[in-house]
Parts: structure tokens; C-alpha cells; sequence
């Protein structure tokens, strides 16, 4: 997003794959796993569980973006609430800045909601409405007991000049303002306390696309005067190219590809990566009749309760092989910052070759010819 | 089309007898002329679509776009008739003419107009759960909307729902048509959506933000299910939408609407290329971009939406026009910018000289983008 984070990428990248890297990463996930049970009948047996993250490994280093795309259902936003602490991990590990926080209790966790703080998706919901806006991104300050200098008005004030809006509005509620406002009140909640995590869940997804690029620039800047680090959460892939500096593509509660923003989009390894770019609408009518590369998937995607075994995009994927549907692919680096997890990728060497296609495999997808 | 009532004292208006020179030009399939329609509330007068005029051909797409509250979806209810329900104190003042194959719709009875909904007109909601009734299978909705335009048994009308859920491509459609909405999937709901409006083969479809509530893999399936359909009825499509992309991939023409106007209108091409209004500037400066690797920033539209209550006088985009200060040649900024031809199919309102825009956008706003 900002030049510095852009030109650090690929010398960070580089050390992370690295025996020991130099840097220790703000936020480190190992095997997280998240299963929401199932309980039926009258006893409340549990009958199963959906498998919303099963399994995923990344990290974030300080003062980068990192970017979370995938479908809805992807167990995206999921991930973000483990990693904030709002849910509890089934199993697995959180370090946040070293310190395990992956069980830590509400008492546990309150000194470090003030390093790690959520934007959420809803502008509407996620504000109260009978709270003036001064009582809400002054809230922070109350429940850790913080007075900043100068007190929590003028703090108050600070933070709404700060991403924009007029100080003056300090005793309004937010029904008097606009999605795209309310969006940044929710901002400066989020800031208020200096957090140096900062994980953002569709911010930018219920606002029309002018106000989405006024608080898209907002989050750049205040990046750079902060040096936040962020966590953001999208399904579009446009504004996820926009504002990352690495980009993670979830699938079925997986990562199946983790790498640089520039690599990601200009070669994309994993199969999904390429169906899910090459079905973004490109905003260029000349564009419209050079189709010929654009993958269509078939179908939905399968139910996070009975996952598909192996590979999870076997089943939609046009070149699945019978391995595929056996071995889970693990996520490795096939090229310096570009971790992938398939057995036969794209832009890069087959990782399993001569491996019998599975018949039918092809017909996955559809190339249409306009 | 006889059954036309007129106001009293006013024209009638046959569409047959119409001579050269008639206010509808004869060819056009769709013709809306200076539409407006204002809801009266507590707070005054709610203009959300203020004068708005277009055509569309037969077979062709046109993309309205514009940000939420620029009067793209109450245009859409206008065109179809749904404006009338509802109470008669909340009910909107609506005139002008929607003329849809030489019918006017505006002055048409409502009886007659319910006629034409589903048949000759037909429109895919953005939220297929709200759209649906939760109470009916999916079979028999569709059934319902076959049976009230052709009379025919249930059987033959469910032969049909089956056929139309195997066209937009659901899985196992003889087991699926007695499905309920909630057991669908978001892109299958929007799909069973689409099979309602086509059961009947309209000759205008009306798609408002069909694939807003999709994933992109499913947003690209249903895109071109409308398209292969298009092609196959030769139907009209209106698609609205917030997204340039999806009507960079689907419309032949683009309507642009800001505060309840048209701001610009032209084919696909020229208002993606040649853009003459501040405001679709904004928008395409806005946009992120999938196909570069963009570090700058992006160029969004200051402030906010205006009130559709005090829309302000003039042009309305003027609060937030970057080039509001540019000098106009005496025009004054309550002056309201008529909607202009400048070449052929593109149509633009602002008080600037054409040359003017056209050296900004190619000086200053083309290279940023």
C-alpha cells in the first residue's frame, strides 16, 4: 500500500524463508483450527461440526498489509475473530509480539486489546445507536482505565479530525451520519488506543465506491503516520490488490496460497487463485471480447461440514489428479515469498507429474468463447 | 393497448396512429422521457428520479450506474409499475413517459400494467431471499408466475418450471423444483430468480444489482447465464449496478445518474474512454483496478451524496465538482446544465465547454488512472 512496505516486501520475504529470520513477526498463527459443532437431537449430541478454519499457518510482520481474500463461507472472517481473540481457537497457536495468546481468558486478554483492535464490515451495526459518538470512540479509554494527556474529549476530538470528521460532531449520534462516516467513526475507535495490529473485516464493502476510496486512502495514510499493521479482510480482489502488501486466498478454511501482491496477481500459482482473478469483471469494455483465458468454476462451493478429502478444490478444479483426491497438498514456498498448496500448479514446475488425471476433470470448468 | 385511458381533457395516446414527428420515435423499444418521481414525506419532497430520459433497443443492454440514492432502483419500479402499491400518503407523484413498445405505462391502468409485468417485463431483485416467499417451493412460484400470463395445467406449467431451472443450470432441477428459497445457495436462489423472470420469454428484463450479494466465481456464471439468455430471447436488459466492472463486461450503453438525473450517457466505449462529466471521472478514479498494479492513490470524490430533499440548485454535482470554479462563460452555478448531445450516442450535462473537458480528462485525470 504505502512505497516503504511495497519496497521492504521482497528483502523481508526473503529472510522469512530464511533458516532463522532476523525479525520476529508481530502476529504468528501455527495450525489454527476453528470447528463450530453441530449439536442435534434431545440430548444435544454433537452430530458434527463445521470446519470454518482447519489448519491454517501465516504470519504478520510489523508494518505490513496483509490481505485475506476468498468466498463467502471461506472461514475468512472467522480468522479474523481468532486471531483478535473474539473467538476461541479449537486447537492450534496465536503469538502475538512472541506471547502465546491463543487461550488466554477475557481478564488475559485486556491489556492486549489496546495493541490489537477490529474495524468491522457493518457501519450500522457495529456502532450503538444510543451512544453519542463521543461516548463511543471515548469507550476504549474507559474500559482500560486510560486517561491520554489531555484528557478524553480532546483525545476524543483528536482522533475524529483525525480520520476526518469534524471535531465538533462530538455529540451526535450515529443515525445522523452517512455509511461512509460512520465507517470512519468505527476508525477512530479502532485507533484510539494505539493498537499495533489492526484487523479490519470488509471494511469497505458496504460503502459506494467514491466513499470507498475515501477511506481506502484514509487507512493508507494513517498507516504511514502510525505505522499500523494491518489485517484486512476482503472479498473484493480489486481493493485487495489496492491495499496489500502480501495477500493470503482462503479456501474452504484453508490457505491455498500465501505471496506478494505482485507476484500473486501477475502469476498466480494455485488454480482457485486463477479462476477467482479471472472472474472479476475488468472495468475496460475493450477488454470484453479477449475472454478467451477466463476460467468459469462450476457449482458452489462444497459445505464446510464434510470437506472434500485431499486437495478441498479437487472437486471444481480441471486439473485434478487421482493424487489430489487422496493427499493433502501442503503449503510450501515454490518461489522466493510465494507459498502455494497444490500438487499441480500454475506458473511454476508440477509437483507430482505423470499422475492420472481424474476423468471428468476438465469438464470442471467452462471457457466460454464470445 | 385500446384500453388506454387518458386524462381527462388530455390526448389520447394510440400508438399506431402516431405520425411522423410524435413525441416517441417509432423504432425505440423502451423510450422513458423526462421520468420523474417524487415521494412526498414529513420532510418534504423526496425527488429521486428527476427527469430522466432513455432509450433501448431490442437486444441490447444499458447499464445504469451511479451511487446509492441516485434514483437508479426507483427508475426500475417506475418502469415496472411498482410504485403504485403501498399507502396512497406514501405514494409517489410520478410523470413523463415510459413508452415500452409504443405503450405508455406512466398513464396506463394499473390493471393493465399487471398484464404486462412478468409477460412483456420482467426483473431480477438484488436479494433473491427477501424476492422469494419463503412459505412456496420454488417449483411453485415459478408455476404461479407461468400459469398467470398462460392458461395452462399445473402440469404442463411445472414441465415448464423444470425445463427453466435446467436452463440457468441448477442441478437435479426434477428434485430441485420443490425446493424451498432457504435450501438454495445465494448464486442457485439468484439463478431460480432468473428463471422466474424468463418463464415467460419478456422482451425486458430489468436486472437491479443482480449479482451485488455474490461471489465473484458465482457473479461471473450468473453474468453470463443473462447474457447466453439475452441472446437467445433477444431481450432488452436494464442493469443496474454500482460496479463499472460488471457493466464494462455486459452494457452496450451506459447511463451514468447522479442525484436523480442522468449526468452522462453513451455507448460502453465512450464513456469509459472519452468520459465528459467531473462525476463519472470521480467514479473511474475511484475504482481500484484488478488488471494494474496501482501504488497510487486513489482519486475518490469528495464529501458526500447530496439530500434528494434540497438537491442542491443547478448542477447538483457542483458541491463536489473539483472544476466548479472553472469559469463557464457567465453561466452561474444555479443554472442547471442541460443534458447535451455532444457527438452521436453520447450525451453529457455540464456547464464546461466540451473542449475544456476533453483537456482535462486527457491532461490531467487520464494519466492518474
Amino acid at each position: 500500500m504505502n512505497e516503504t512496505g511495497a519496497q521492504t516486501g521482497a528483502p523481508r520475504a526473503a529472510e522469512a524463508s530464511g533458516a532463522s529470520a532476523a525479525e520476529e513477526p508481530l502476529l504468528k498463527v501455527t495450525g489454527l483450527v476453528k470447528h463450530f459443532p453441530i449439536n442435534k437431537g434431545l440430548l444435544r449430541r454433537q452430530s458434527g461440526a463445521v470446519k470454518a478454519v482447519d489448519g491454517i499457518d501465516f504470519d504478520v510482520r510489523r508494518g505490513e498489509t496483509l490481505g485475506i481474500v476468498g468466498e463467502s463461507g471461506c472461514g475468512k472472517s472467522t480468522m479474523g475473530r481468532l486471531i483478535t481473540r473474539l473467538l476461541e481457537p479449537s486447537s492450534g497457536k496465536v503469538e502475538f509480539e512472541g506471547k502465546d495468546i491463543t487461550h488466554l481468558g477475557v481478564a488475559g486478554m485486556r491489556p492486549l486489546r489496546r495493541d490489537v483492535q477490529m474495524i468491522f464490515q457493518d457501519p450500522y451495526g457495529s456502532l450503538n445507536p444510543r451512544h453519542t459518538v463521543g461516548t463511543i470512540v471515548g469507550a476504549p479509554f474507559k474500559l482500560q482505565k486510560v486517561t491520554p494527556e489531555g484528557g478524553v474529549k480532546a483525545e476524543v476530538q483528536r482522533l475524529l479530525s483525525l480520520v476526518g470528521l469534524n471535531p465538533e460532531h462530538y455529540n451526535r449520534y450515529p443515525h445522523e451520519f452517512s455509511g461512509g462516516q460512520r465507517q470512519r467513526i468505527g476508525i477512530a475507535r479502532a485507533l484510539a488506543l494505539k493498537p499495533k495490529l489492526v484487523v479490519a473485516d470488509e471494511p469497505v464493502s458496504a460503502l459506494d465506491v467514491s466513499i470507498q476510496a475515501q477511506v481506502v486512502n484514509l487507512l493508507d495514510d494513517l498507516q504511514e503516520e502510525l505505522g499500523l499493521t494491518y489485517v484486512i479482510i476482503a472479498h473484493d480482489l480489486s481493493v485487495i490488490r489496492h491495499v496489500s502488501d502480501r495477500i493470503a486466498v482462503m479456501y474452504l478454511g484453508k490457505i491455498v496460497e500465501l505471496a506478494d501482491r505482485k507476484s500473486l496477481y501477475e502469476a498466480p500459482m494455485h488454480p482457485y487463485t486463477t479462476a477467482l482473478m479471472s472472474a472479476v469483471p475488468v472495468p475496460d469494455p475493450r477488454r470484453r471480447g479477449a475472454k478467451s483465458g477466463r476460467i468459469l468454476l462450476k457449482g458452489d462451493v462444497p459445505s464446510p461440514i464434510s470437506p472434500p478429502s485431499g486437495c478441498r478444490f479437487h472437486t471444481r478444479c480441471w486439473k485434478a489428479t487421482e493424487l489430489c483426491t487422496t493427499q493433502e497438498p501442503p503449503l510450501v514456498a515454490l518461489k522466493t515469498g510465494h507459498q502455494v498448496a497444490c500438487h499441480h500448479p500454475e506458473n511454476a514446475p508440477d509437483q507430482a507429474p505423470g499422475d492420472k488425471a481424474l476423468p471428468g476433470a476438465a469438464e470442471a470448468v467452462e471457457t466460454p468463447t464470445l | 393497448m385500446t384500453d388506454n385511458p387518458s386524462t381527462s381533457g388530455g390526448p389520447v395516446f394510440v400508438p399506431e396512429q402516431a405520425g411522423p414527428g410524435s413525441r416517441v420515435p417509432a423504432t425505440s423499444f423502451l423510450s422513458v422521457r423526462d421520468l420523474q418521481v417524487h415521494f412526498p414525506t414529513d420532510d418534504g419532497l423526496v425527488k429521486s428520479v428527476d427527469g430522466l430520459s432513455f432509450d433501448l433497443e431490442r437486444g441490447k443492454t444499458l447499464g445504469i450506474v451511479g451511487e446509492s440514492g441516485s434514483g437508479k432502483s426507483v427508475t426500475s419500479l417506475a418502469i415496472m409499475g411498482l410504485h403504485r402499491t403501498g399507502q396512497s400518503r406514501s405514494r409517489p407523484h410520478i410523470s413523463g413517459e415510459v413508452v415500452l413498445d409504443g405503450e405508455d405505462l406512466v398513464r396506463a391502468d394499473a390493471d393493465h400494467v399487471r398484464t404486462l409485468r412478468g409477460r412483456k417485463m420482467a426483473m431480477v431483485f438484488q436479494d433473491p431471499l427477501s424476492a422469494m416467499h419463503p412459505y412456496y417451493s420454488v417449483g411453485k412460484q415459478i408455476v404461479e408466475a407461468y400459469r398467470t400470463h398462460n392458461d395452462v395445467d399445473k402440469k404442463t406449467a411445472r414441465t415448464r418450471a423444470v425445463e427453466m431451472l435446467d436452463r440457468v443450470g441448477i442441478p437435479e432441477p426434477h428434485r430441485r423444483v420443490d425446493s424451498y428459497p432457504h435450501e438454495f445457495s445465494g448464486g442457485m436462489r439468484q439463478r431460480a430468480m432468473i428463471a422466474m423472470a424468463l418463464v415467460n420469454n419478456p422482451e425486458l428484463l430489468i436486472a437491479d444489482e443482480p449479482t451485488t450479494a455474490l461471489d465473484v466465481t458465482v457473479q461471473a456464471q450468473i453474468l453470463d447465464l443473462i447474457r447466453d439468455l439475452q441472446k437467445e430471447f433477444g431481450s432488452a436488459v436494464i442493469m443496474i449496478t454500482h460496479d463499472l466492472g460488471v457493466v464494462a463486461e455486459m452494457a452496450d450503453d451506459i447511463l451514468v445518474m447522479y442525484g436523480g438525473r442522468c449526468v452522462e450517457r453513451g455507448t460502453a466505449e465512450k464513456v469509459f474512454y472519452e468520459p465528459r462529466h467531473p462525476y463519472t471521472w470521480g467514479l473511474l478514479g475511484s475504482m481500484p483496478r484488478i488488471d494494474r498494479d496501482q501504488t497510487e492513490r486513489l482519486i475518490p470524490v469528495k464529501g458526500s451524496p447530496p439530500s434528494l430533499i434540497n438537491i442542491p440548485s443547478g448542477c447538483a454535482f457542483n458541491p463536489r465538482c473539483p472544476y466548479a470554479d472553472v469559469p463557464k462563460g457567465g453561466i452561474t452555478r444555479t443554472q442547471r446544465p442541460e443534458l447535451t448531445q455532444d457527438d452521436s450516442r453520447h450525451w453529457s450535462a455540464c456547464h464546461m465547454s466540451q473542449e475544456e473537458r476533453t483537456r482535462i480528462w486527457t491532461e490531467e485525470i487520464a494519466p492518474k488512472l
